[in-house]
Parts: C-alpha cells; sequence; structure tokens
C-alpha cells in the first residue's frame, strides 16, 4: 500500500535507476513533487498539500473510446494516480489494432475493447480502479455523464465528439444573469490523430471554444462526382469506388452490403476494381488501397497516439489538481518533419449552436422545400448533421415534417415549407444524430435568389447540386 | 492427398472464367494485417528495415519503456536493455512495465519480461549492468546496434556514450525527463532520407521547359470546339495558352524574348491570366463552365518555374557526389549531378495531380510525363553503374527499383549532417546564448529551459545529486544551483542572467518524471528511432524540448560554433 506520511526519510537509493531518493518511498512520490510543493509559476492561490492527490484518487473521470488514444489515456491516467476512473466503448478488439492499442493481445481479438483494457489496467496498476462500459456512448443518459468531474475523449468518430460535445452542454444550468453555474460544468479533453498528424484541446464550457465552434477543422471526407466514377475514371481510388456505389449493388456479388472486414468482399470488389482499372489503362489498385478507401482507413501508428494521449493526460492532471494552468486551448502536432507543436487559443463562434445558447436564424427564399432545407443542413459547413428529422411547432402543436424512418413523411420533402405551415420566423425543430438535444431554427424568406444562411459571420451558400 | 485435386481444379476453372488480366490477390498475412494501420505510412520496405533492426536502450527508466513501446509495437527486430539499476516503489509508481513483484529486482529483466509481451514477432534481452562497465570489458559493445537510446544518463557517462556511438557512426538518441520539461537529442553522423514524405509536393510539369516528347504531344492535340476543350485536362490548355502567348501571330511585335509565364512578377501574371481567359473562350470553353474555372485556378500554382531547390543543390555541390562515396545514395547523387549538368534539369518525376477530363486524355498525358520520367531514370542508371564502375565500388549494385525511388523523389531528398553531443556538452552554446540576449521575452523560454537542463547534468556531474530531492532540500539546493548555473554561464562569457524562477521550478521538480512527460517524450523520441531505421520521413535535427506546463515545444539545431 501506497504511505501517504510525509516525514523525511531519504530511501537514497541509487541517483539514477528510479527511486532518485525522495520522501518516503512512496509510489507517487514523483507526482508528489509537483502537487505537493508550490512552484514560481504555480497558479495564485494553489495550496499544495497531500488532499490535492486524495482528490485525484477520487476524482471521477470518463474516458471515451478505448483504442489508441483510450488505452493511452488510462495508464497514464492510473499512473497518475487517478482511481475513479470509467472507460467506454462500443467496439471490439481487431487485429490491426495491435500495432498500437497496447493493451490488447492476439488472445484477446473479438472481445469488448472498454472491457479488456480496463481489467488489464486494474491488473497491473496498483489501486488502480477502471470500470468498463462495453456501450455505445448513446445508450447512456444525463444522469449518467453529469456524475463525472472530467471527460477525456480518444475518438475517431467526429459525429460522436459532437454527440458528447451537445450532451455536456446540455447539462450546464446558467443562473438568472444568464451566467453558467460553475457547478454544471464538466470540461471535456479531446484528442485526435491521423498518422503522424494530432491535436489535443481543452473545452471549458463558458470559457473556451466547443467541438461545434470549429467544425471546420476537421477535413471534410472526400467525395468522388458521380459522373467521373461512371464514365471518365482516372484514379485507382475512382475504379474502387465505381465498383463499391455501382457495381456491388448490381452484380449482388454476396446478395448483402459490403462488409469491409470480410476479405471475401474486399477482395471481389479489388479484383472488379483491377477489371476496370485495365479497361482505362489506369495503374496503381492494389488490395491495400482498396480496402483503405471501401473502409475510409486512417493510417495510424502507435508513437502519435502516446503523445497525443499524453498531452491530453496531462491536461486532465492540471484540471483535477489546479497546479498548473490548463493549456488555452488548442496544440496542433507534427513529426512527419522534425517534432512540430503549435498550441493557440482558438476563437468561440458567437452564434455556435451548442455553446453561445441562441436560438439559430436560417434564412431562405421564401419558396423553399423541405427537402432543401434538409440538403442545407447536412452540407453547410456548419452544421453537417447526418439524418436530421424535422418536427415543426405549428401553433403550440408538433408534426413531424420528416423522419427518415417514417415513409409517410418522405412525400413533404417536396413540399414548400410555406405550405407545411411554416411562416416568416417560424420554427422548425431539427434532431440528429450529432447531438443528443434537438435543436429550434426560426426560418426566415428572403424576396427571392437563392437561399442563404445569414449566420452573421459569414454567408454560406446553400448548395443545390447533387453530387454528380 | 486427395484434397488437393478438387482445389487445384477449382482453381484453374477460376482462372478461366476471369477477365484477362488476371488479378492476382495479394498475400495477406496474419502480419500484414497486423500492422496495415503503419504499413500504410512507411510501406513494407520500411516495416522490413524496421524488423531487421536492433535497437538498445541504455536505462530502462519511465520514458525508455515509453519508447520501447512505440518500438516494440510496430515490430522492431529487437531490442536490449542495458541496466544496472534494481527496481524500486518510485520506479514502480511510474513505469507501466513494473508492477509490485519487481520491487527490488533487476529493473533490466523485468522491464524486457514485461515489453515482450507487447508483441510476440520481437525478440529482447536484458543486461544488468551500468553501460560505462559494459564499455569498460568490451569497447565496441554499442557498434552493432541500429540505434542506441539513453536516458538517465550523467554528464560524464553521456559525454563517453555520445563520443563512441559517434565514433562508431551509431545514431544516438538521448532524452531526458524532469518535471514538466522534456528534451530529445538526435545524434546522427550522416543520414540520407530520399522518401521523406513532405506535406505538400511542388507539381513538376515542366511548363516553362517542356521536352520534346511533351511538345509533340501538345502539337498533335486540336481542341476546336466547347465539346473536346470539356474533355481535355487543364494542363493541355494552360500549355496551349502558354505556347500562343508566348509566340505571337506575324506582324504582332510582342516581345517574344520575354518572361515565360512560369518566371513572371505577379503584377505581369495578372496579365498572362488575362490571356489564358480570352484563350479559353477562343476555343470554345464559356466562362460560366466548371471546367473554364479548373484551368483558371490551376496556373495559380502552376505557374511556378521548374528549378531546384537549396536542399539538393547542396547535394548536388557536395564533394560526395563529386567523388561518390561508397554508398548507394552518393552515387546515384553523383549520377544525378552529371544529369543536371547535361540537362539543366532534375529528372522528370511522372506524376500529374488528377484533372477534370475524360479517362483516355488524362491517361495518355500522364503516359507522356511517366515515359519521360522512366527514360530519364534509365540515364541515371547508366550513370549510377557507370560510376560505379569508375570508382572501383564493384561490391555495391544499383537496380533500377533504387533509381526509380531516387528519380521520383529527387525534389524531396534531404541530407542530414550531425553534431556529436560531446562536443555540444563540452562547448559554448553559442546561437542560444545570442537567441536569448537579443530576446528580452519569453518568445524562448525552451531555449532558456534548454540552458537550465545543461545546468543540471553539471549540478549532477558536480553534487553526485539532483537539486530538491526532499522538501527540506529545495530551499538551500536552489542557491546551490543557481551557484552552480552562474559559474556555467561565466564560463560561456554569457550575457544573460540565470532566471530565479526557472531555477526555482527545476529544484522543485527534484528530478522527478511524470508519467505523461514521459510518455509524450517517449512517443516522439521512438518515433525519431523509426524514421532513422527506415530512412523515411525527416529526423530531428537535432533538439527537441518539451514544456508541459505551457504545452509549447521548440526545436533547434545545436551546431559548432564558428571560432
Ligand atoms: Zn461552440
Amino acid at each position: 500500500m501506497a504511505t501517504m506520511d510525509s516525514d523525511d526519510n531519504n530511501s537514497s537509493s541509487s541517483l539514477h535507476g528510479g527511486s532518485v531518493g525522495a520522501n518516503p518511498p512512496d509510489r507517487f512520490g514523483h507526482l508528489r513533487r509537483v502537487l505537493e510543493r508550490v512552484g514560481p509559476f504555480s497558479p495564485e492561490g494553489y495550496e499544495a498539500t497531500p488532499d490535492i492527490l486524495k482528490f485525484i484518487h477520487s476524482c471521477k473521470v470518463l474516458v471515451v473510446g478505448a483504442g489508441g488514444l483510450g488505452c493511452e489515456l488510462v495508464k497514464n491516467l492510473a499512473l497518475m494516480g487517478f482511481q475513479n476512473m470509467h472507460i467506454i466503448d462500443m467496439d471490439t478488439i481487431d487485429l490491426s489494432n495491435l500495432n498500437r492499442q497496447f493493451l490488447f493481445r492476439i488472445g484477446d481479438v473479438g472481445q469488448s475493447k472498454a472491457e479488456v483494457a480496463a481489467a488489464f489496467i486494474n491488473k497491473r496498476v496498483q489501486s488502480a480502479n477502471v470500470t468498463a462500459y462495453y456501450s455505445r456512448i448513446e445508450d447512456h443518459d444525463e444522469d449518467f455523464y453529469s456524475s463525472f468531474h472530467i471527460i477525456v475523449c480518444g475518438l475517431d468518430s467526429i459525429v460522436a465528439r459532437r454527440w458528447l460535445n451537445n450532451m455536456v452542454f446540455s447539462l450546464l444550468r446558467y443562473d438568472d444573469d444568464g451566467a453558467v453555474e460553475p457547478d454544471s460544468v464538466i470540461p471535456i479533453v479531446d484528442g485526435g490523430t491521423e498518422g503522424f498528424k494530432g491535436n489535443a484541446r481543452v473545452i471549458c464550457p463558458g470559457q473556451t471554444p466547443c467541438i461545434e465552434c470549429n467544425l471546420d477543422l476537421f477535413p471534410p471526407q472526400i467525395n468522388y462526382p458521380l459522373c467521373t466514377l461512371a464514365s471518365k475514371p482516372r484514379l485507382p481510388e475512382h475504379c474502387i469506388e465505381y465498383v463499391r456505389l455501382i457495381q456491388w449493388g448490381e452484380e449482388k456479388p454476396f446478395e448483402v452490403p459490403i462488409d469491409g472486414d470480410d476479405p471475401a468482399h474486399i477482395n471481389w470488389i479489388y479484383e472488379k476494381a483491377v477489371e476496370r482499372a485495365s479497361l482505362y489503362g489506369i495503374q496503381g489498385v492494389t488490395y491495400r488501397l482498396t480496402q483503405g478507401v471501401v473502409k475510409h482507413i486512417i493510417p495510424a501508428v502507435a508513437s502519435t497516439n502516446a503523445v497525443i494521449a499524453a498531452a491530453c493526460a496531462t491536461e486532465v492532471l492540471k484540471i483535477a489538481s489546479s497546479c498548473c494552468t490548463p493549456m488555452d486551448n488548442f496544440m496542433n502536432f507534427s513529426d512527419s518533419d522534425g517534432i512540430y507543436t503549435y498550441t493557440y487559443k482558438a476563437e468561440r463562434r458567437e452564434d455556435c449552436m451548442a455553446c453561445s445558447n441562441v436560438p439559430k436564424v436560417l434564412e431562405f427564399a421564401g419558396e423553399v422545400r423541405l427537402g432543401e432545407v434538409i440538403e442545407f443542413l447536412q452540407e453547410s459547413p456548419t452544421f453537417q448533421m447526418k439524418h436530421p428529422a424535422v418536427i415543426a411547432s405549428v401553433g403550440g402543436r408538433s408534426k413531424t415534417l420528416y423522419m427518415a424512418m417514417m415513409s409517410a413523411t418522405h412525400s413533404n420533402l417536396e413540399q414548400k415549407m410555406k405550405d407545411l405551415g411554416i411562416a416568416d420566423r417560424g420554427e422548425i425543430v431539427v434532431s440528429d444524430a450529432t447531438t443528443p438535444a434537438a435543436r429550434t431554427f426560426i426560418l426566415q424568406y428572403k424576396e427571392a435568389g437563392a437561399g442563404v444562411i445569414n449566420n452573421g459571420t459569414a454567408e454560406t451558400k446553400i448548395s443545390n447540386n447533387n453530387s454528380s | 492427398m486427395f484434397g488437393l485435386l478438387p482445389l487445384s481444379t477449382m482453381m484453374g476453372f477460376k482462372m478461366m472464367v476471369s477477365a484477362s488480366p488476371s488479378p492476382r490477390s495479394p498475400e495477406i498475412t496474419e502480419k500484414t494485417k497486423k500492422y496495415d494501420r503503419q504499413l500504410r505510412l512507411w510501406g513494407d520496405h520500411g516495416q522490413s528495415r524496421l524488423e531487421k533492426s536492433h535497437v538498445c536502450l541504455i536505462n530502462s527508466s519511465a520514458t525508455g519503456t515509453e519508447i520501447l513501446k512505440s518500438l516494440v509495437l510496430p515490430g522492431v527486430g529487437s531490442f536490449t536493455i542495458v541496466d544496472g539499476y534494481k527496481v524500486t516503489q518510485e520506479d514502480i509508481g511510474i513505469n507501466f512495465f513494473l508492477d509490485q513483484d519487481s520491487l527490488g529486482k533487476s529493473r533490466a529483466e523485468y522491464t524486457t519480461k514485461l515489453l515482450l509481451e507487447l508483441n510476440t514477432d520481437v525478440n529482447g534481452e536484458a543486461i544488468e549492468e551500468h553501460p560505462e562497465m559494459l564499455l569498460k570489458q568490451n569497447p565496441n559493445f554499442f557498434n552493432h546496434f541500429s540505434v542506441v537510446i539513453g536516458c538517465q544518463l550523467d554528464e560524464k557517462t553521456l559525454v563517453t556514450i555520445s563520443q563512441v556511438l559517434w565514433e562508431s557512426q551509431v545514431p544516438f538518441v538521448y532524452v531526458n525527463c524532469i518535471g514538466f520539461l522534456g528534451w530529445v537529442r538526435v545524434q546522427v553522423n550522416e543520414l540520407a532520407i530520399i522518401e521523406s514524405h513532405p506535406d505538400s509536393t511542388i507539381q513538376d510539369l515542366r511548363l516553362d521547359v517542356p521536352f520534346p516528347e511533351l511538345i509533340a504531344y501538345m502539337d498533335a492535340l486540336t481542341i476546336n470546339s466547347r465539346e473536346v476543350a470539356q474533355k481535355t485536362p487543364w494542363l493541355v490548355l494552360l500549355f496551349k495558352a502558354i505556347q500562343k502567348f508566348s509566340t505571337p501571330s506575324t506582324g504582332d511585335s510582342m516581345d517574344t524574348t520575354g518572361c515565360h509565364p512560369c518566371h513572371m512578377k505577379s503584377q505581369e501574371k495578372q496579365e498572362f491570366k488575362k490571356y489564358l481567359k480570352q484563350y479559353l473562350c477562343e476555343v470554345g470553353l464559356k466562362d460560366t463552365d466548371e471546367e473554364f474555372d479548373e484551368v483558371v485556378k490551376a496556373a495559380n500554382s502552376a505557374l511556378s518555374p521548374s528549378m531546384i531547390n537549396s536542399n539538393v543543390q547542396a547535394l548536388l555541390d557536395d564533394p560526395k557526389s563529386t567523388k561518390p562515396e561508397k554508398t548507394k545514395f552518393w552515387v546515384m547523387c553523383g549520377a544525378l549531378r552529371e544529369f543536371v549538368a547535361n540537362n539543366g534539369q532534375l529528372p522528370v518525376r511522372g506524376v500529374l495531380p488528377d484533372m477534370m477530363a475524360d479517362s483516355d486524355r488524362y491517361i495518355n498525358l500522364q503516359s507522356v510525363y511517366r515515359e519521360k520520367a522512366s527514360k530519364d531514370a534509365e540515364d541515371i542508371l547508366g550513370r549510377s553503374q557507370q560510376l560505379l564502375k569508375q570508382a572501383g565500388l564493384q561490391g555495391l549494385t544499383i537496380v533500377e527499383e533504387d533509381v526509380k525511388l531516387f528519380c521520383k523523389e529527387c525534389q524531396n531528398l534531404r541530407l542530414i549532417r550531425g553534431y556529436p553531443m560531446y562536443e555540444e556538452i563540452n562547448s559554448v552554446p553559442v546561437e542560444i546564448l545570442q537567441e536569448l540576449a537579443q530576446n528580452t521575452e519569453d518568445s524562448d523560454q525552451e531555449m532558456m529551459y534548454y540552458l537550465l537542463l545543461r545546468g543540471l547534468l553539471r549540478f549532477q556531474g558536480d553534487y553526485h545529486t539532483y537539486p530538491g530531492l526532499l522538501d527540506r532540500d529545495v530551499e538551500p539546493d536552489i542557491n546551490r544551483f543557481k551557484g552552480t548555473f552562474t559559474k556555467l554561464l561565466n564560463d560561456w562569457n554569457a550575457t544573460i542572467s540565470a532566471k530565479e524562477d526557472c531555477i526555482h521550478e527545476l529544484c522543485r521538480y527534484g528530478a522527478c518524471e511524470l508519467p505523461s512527460v514521459a510518455a509524450f517524450i517517449g512517443g516522439c523520441a521512438a518515433q525519431e528511432v523509426i524514421k532513422i531505421i527506415t530512412k523515411q520521413y525527416v529526423p530531428l535535427d537535432n533538439t527537441f524540448i518539451y514544456n508541459a506546463m505551457q504545452s509549447t515545444s521548440s526545436s533547434f539545431k545545436m551546431t559548432r560554433a564558428n571560432s
């Protein structure tokens, strides 16, 4: 057991090896030197007492994602004394995870990532206590999320990040003056990696920008125009996408949708893509490329995950202990050419949907149809919704205008908003996978011309042509 | 045995029905599946280099095992841990590759055992000994490693190891983590990188110096309608516009010796762009056409001169290119030098960006560049083999594959010439001192911390301990450390003074290693080792300081002072 006494008792073992002979030979001896000594750069009023470490032991931290970043995060946080940790991941372990997700072994393939990671940490690190949730983040409600002091995200999905961000913001309570009540704030530390690049950020609701404020930082997915795929392919990727999007549906080789993890499926696509490429004289279709395109594979390596998770863990320690001012608020990292970091203060969006608490006004032409509004919500860089469902509130009554699952509502897509009962300055309520709470929009009609969203800072044109 | 017959018959049947050429399914092994995500970064050839390598870690501290973790996971061939220390309770608290059972045991052996659990493809051995002792027994001990990593080294050992490795030309990565600070230093004698994988590459289009095959191809094309223009890659339209712009019709007394659009200043370029738009309308495009926009937009980056960048020029001018050293790289540089002397240009890369066009027109254009690239590579291959013969370097063989990669990447070649750490430790950090003397702001805190970390090495050398190990030592050690550091600054004739706050901060750390700082530095250092081994991407040249307090960092190059 770790001892918490602090009388000076020099263990005086070797100078370089391990214990550099600090106070008592304590597991947390290293950590306590920064937590229990006030330094010249400690924030004003920092009280360097053993209570800090006690708080860290009890601080309830949620690690979201048990992949490359998640494994690293639980390891770092467990070593730094976090003993009330929870980890959630809906995924199971795949062979291709093992080159970086270091808590998993070949024998674990197929098991829950969260469960295996938690069990490993609990076994390796004395008094670590990690609770695993083999579930989706959407399976848990406000009560679950509001019980945490800090949430750390190591996710590869933007949608999941946004959902979580919006969950944390929906938990905020405001006082009579409209200011955020401090005890309703849960800071988020978020990390992301791609190859040799990565970023770490601190989101402190009320002070820093949130995920939705900087959605434009995420690169858009590459979509090739359908006409290129169909009639004028030039790149190997064009051939692979054609097979994936067109030929698979036409030839129905396995009578099921494509499963990127089924080698037989990938192989079929690969062989057809090679055929198509040779027809056009295109070089470079390989099995690896095929798999990469079909599964949207993002390259990943152990080192970048270690670096980004470490940067995130340091910020969690700063937030939990107040021994240092947390990063304000965004760090980019790359080590493909030397080692490079860039830390800056990302700006809040005044009119952010998630963190500004102001209803959003969308401006459209008077004749706008429901389908166009939905398309706008999907394609606008500000919203990037997935499958929005639209509910109208007309005269205090709500009516579902569109929901993908309700085929009866599909005919509404061609209807004008006006005819659906939405008058100028009327409200619609939109729910989507990107947010746990529905969003209210006010529709404002312009005289003529293309629909334009007028959001004060930028004007985004509605894009009305499909990808062809 | 019987089972084989129907199977082979089936395979034969499958071959017959599948369209020709029959695509051969590649071999998918457990290994390529396991390493898939990293093979996309450094390829099978990078992986094979990694799997053949043998790295050595001196002292398996928290940072040390973090480095090895990020080498064992991607499949380094083997590792050796040299560590003479026994595991302490404090070690267990910060090092994930130790557990409570390891207390008092050999740190080398225990960390080796737990690290090996990460990857069954990797071999590892532990040597329970201090590096100085090993060197006494066998001065060549470190010579056969691909890379040596050192942590928790005192100043004297650091100097010894650095010198031994420099002289035997073994790359050395030094790391040091204390409190919220981290230090990574890469020491390589000379490292040539062919595949530097830049984030963006300048397009190699040769618009200003078209090769004969390109001119012939362009001349054979006629664009006489909107329909044709819409199917034509922008490069063709741009080429033709330039051609027409530079050779005005008879009677027109435009200055034909004038500047090529690729070499124009931005104002003149605007003139050309006006002309370009006019030309596009002449061939039938409408200014509302998507294709029209694409040409105009592409012209911005395409209109740049074909030239040899300074990195590559320095390689061509290097004495090792003039009289090639016995390495593939320098022989190919020698061949490149001759090629440039004869042609005035680098070999054509043969890579085009995607352009809106129909398949045939794009693929044909691409072939023109590819064929030229192939021809140029053949030229370099011939010259390389000639050079090998002349220099009597028969032991070395250069094959088509080597030359093709070299030519494709010849714009991006990088060379790192190192500076040994033992010299750095024994000399005045002139440039750092100058930089800090000029900058009164906090702009380069990391440089100040670099000096203080040097001071800390000196303190350890003088007192055989670190400042601030015990709570009660912090105050008195601030003065002792200040004394050491001031003396060091005096020895360096520095005009700056010790920063009181920073000295205090370092004493507060009491040589502690924080798990998350160790993990950050461990990840960075591991990737440096991988870059050196795979000879891909560009290693740190040569110093990196991380400041976790502010979440900032700085890289700079320590060099021999000009004196
Ligand atoms: Zn926001």
